[in-house]
């Protein structure tokens, strides 16, 4: 078993460097000068000079690119160049919104996924099914950011029940699980909770077919087992994939979220990532983007290894 | 969020022994299919607005007027109102048609291009070689979708070149490894030692025995990516990093009307629902192309 997991630690260890080197690219495929954003039209040689130096862009780019890995690891993501503060610091924060969100959106797509994914399968090609289908099939169709406008178009503008954008009274920084703040996660939870629900709906629907079409379930049912009795085996076989699913879907959550933050103003990665964008804060945008790829990654990991915790057959194969 | 680049892991297998007509059977399948019919045929109305939109579209889209702004659905002159600027909406949802599709087809067919030349190479080829062009492929799956597209068209700038760029890097890794892993199974198989044995280059090797049959599976995936990247490449004008204005496009179309969900929040959804209808459409015709290609049922 140990031998399994530093396997597993093995592989993501290259991966992890590459990512890293992806990241540090994305400045240097950005067109123009990084610094441009910051330096007064009238800069003078010297003044230039200075700030290259500062953020150690007169160096060669292997040597950029160590000295950036280095710093990382030791939890320095260089300074903003938009507000002058560190990076690090930002990204921290922002996580925390996101991650909060994301974690509800994905526990209530992972409840109705599974919901919805189990009766149609286990009630096969019946009218449940077939709606069911549909279902998921609206869900990973839909363009969750014209949902989430939607659905404050009908619950905000119109109903006048839940507000419509930003993160509670406290603004991005005291949050508390109340009313008060919660009225503010309740659309944006729901808006990405559709994708995971229609996608964990599919694969639990496949499981489940799948299992009740094994001779050990014809078994359980000639020894007289009740419906609930089977039931119980084909969760606990459906179970590692499932929540393999859920894991995954969590970390494409917290990448994906630019878009349902920007339409809720919710003060996420998402948000911050937009500014970094459009203010050309080009550290910025490389720290948070670092921060969120390696969280997959190690999300793949902790995923990965608690699927072999779950179902011995993986580390046999 | 998988937002969702469908999984790579159940490529439909490679059909053991193809009867001459194969694709044949599979067209047959399709048209007993009343959803297949169904979806396809709202694709192609869509294909056909693309091409006939300037024609079909009653009013000129880009033609603004000051007194004309967010006029209600079935007024006068405007069947479904008006943007935020006067623009007739039917118009701009029809011309912006062409823009849409182009924008979501043209990574999934290039990505399909390269993902093909780059999985096969890795699968035919095996050893270091594959182990060099797939560990590269598996850093980039290793970002969400979104995050990775909208991470190098933020870094690129804003534009219509650069959101085509990013969406087709973004899928390129995902068509790779399915390439690769039926690429291997067929490599395996006896016909392709039969004909090294008889002195085939690995060039024509991979052009009669390989290709045939691993572009069929390839495909279908690719297909299925197609939902995602209309929806991704809306999402990137829709945060103002694809199409700029005043071009008609719908992922741009709705974040401008953003300003108008108080006012006339049925138009303000509208474009939104095309790249919904869109996607269901291209998603549903996906699902039933892999089920009649899959020759086990």
């Amino acid at each position: 078993m140990l031998a399994t997991l530093l396997r597993r630690l093995f592989y993501a260890l290259p991966i992890m460097a590459g990512v890293a080197l992806v990241c540090f690219s994305l400045v240097h495929i950005a067109p123009g000068d990084p610094l441009v954003s910051i330096l007064p039209p009238d800069a003078s040689q010297d003044l230039q000079a200075q700030l290259r130096e500062l953020y150690g862009l007169d160096r060669s780019l292997v040597e950029q690119f160590l000295s950036w890995v280095w710093r990382a690891l030791q939890g320095d993501l260089g300074t903003s160049i938009a507000s002058g503060r560190p990076v690090a610091a930002e990204v921290i924060k922002a996580v925390g919104n996101t991650l909060r969100l994301a974690a509800v959106a994905t526990l209530i797509g992972f409840a109705l996924g599974c919901l919805f994914g189990f009766v149609a399968g286990y009630f096969r090609d019946s009218w449940v099914d077939r709606a069911a289908s549909v279902m998921s099939v609206l869900g990973v169709s839909v363009p969750h950011y014209w949902l989430g406008m939607v659905l404050v178009i009908v619950f905000s503008a119109q109903l006048m029940w839940l507000p419509a954008t930003g993160a509670g009274p406290g603004g991005s920084g005291d949050w508390a699980w109340n009313w008060e703040h919660v009225q503010f996660m309740i659309l944006p939870a729901i808006t990405m909770s559709v994708i995971p629900m229609g996608i964990v709906a599919r694969t639990v629907r496949a499981l489940v077919a799948e299992t009740l079409e094994q001779e050990f379930v014809a078994g359980l049912r000639a020894r007289g087992l009740t419906h609930l009795g089977v039931f119980r085996h084909v969760v606990k076989n459906a179970a590692p994939t499932a929540l393999a699913v859920m894991g995954l879907q969590l970390g494409y959550l917290l990448g994906g979220s630019i878009l349902i933050e920007t339409v809720f103003s919710w003060p996420g990665t998402g948000l911050l990532l937009n500014s970094a964008i459009f203010q050309r804060d080009l550290p910025l945008l490389q720290g948070t983007i670092l921060v969120l790829a390696l969280f997959f990654v190690v999300l793949n990991l902790i995923v990965d290894v608690v699927q072999t915790l779950l179902d011995p057959r993986i580390a046999r194969a | 969020m998988e937002l969702a680049v469908p999984s790579s892991a159940p490529a439909p297998p490679v059909p053991a022994l193809r009867s001459p007509g194969f694709w044949r059977s599979v067209l047959d399948r399709l048209a007993r299919d009343p959803v297949a019919i169904g979806a396809g045929l709202v694709v192609l109305l869509l294909l056909l607005m693309a091409v006939a939109g300037p024609w079909i579209a009653p009013n000129d889209p880009y033609a603004a007027s000051m007194m004309g702004r967010l006029k209600p659905i079935g007024s006068e002159g405007y069947l479904l109102g008006s943007d935020e600027l006067g623009r007739d909406m039917l118009s701009r949802l029809i011309v912006g048609t062409r823009l849409s599709l182009f924008m979501g087809l043209t990574p999934v067919v290039c990505a399909f291009f390269v993902g093909t030349v780059i999985g096969v190479t890795a699968g035919y080829a095996g050893g270091p070689l594959n182990t060099v062009i797939m560990r590269t492929v598996d850093v980039f799956y290793a970002f969400p979708s979104v995050l990775l597209a909208i991470a190098l068209s933020g870094a690129l700038g804003a534009g219509i070149f650069n959101s085509l760029l990013s969406l087709t890097i973004v899928f390129v890794p995902p068509i790779a490894r399915v390439a690769e892993s039926v690429t291997a199974q067929v490599r395996g198989r006896d016909f392709v030692e039969a004909a090294r044995a008889s002195g085939a280059g690995a060039f024509t090797i991979v052009r009669v025995h390989v290709l045939g049959n691993v572009l069929g599976p390839i495909f279908v995936y690719a297909t299925s990516l197609i939902a995602v990247s209309m929806i991704l490449a809306s999402g990137l004008s829709f945060l103002g990093l694809g199409v700029r204005p005043p071009e008609p496009e719908w992922g741009l179309m709705l974040n401008t009307l953003r300003t108008a969900i108080y006012t006339q929040p049925v138009i303000a959804a509208l474009p939104g629902a095309m790249i919904f209808v869109t996607s269901i459409a291209f998603n549903m015709l996906s699902d039933a192309l892999r089920s009649a290609m899959d020759n086990k049922r």
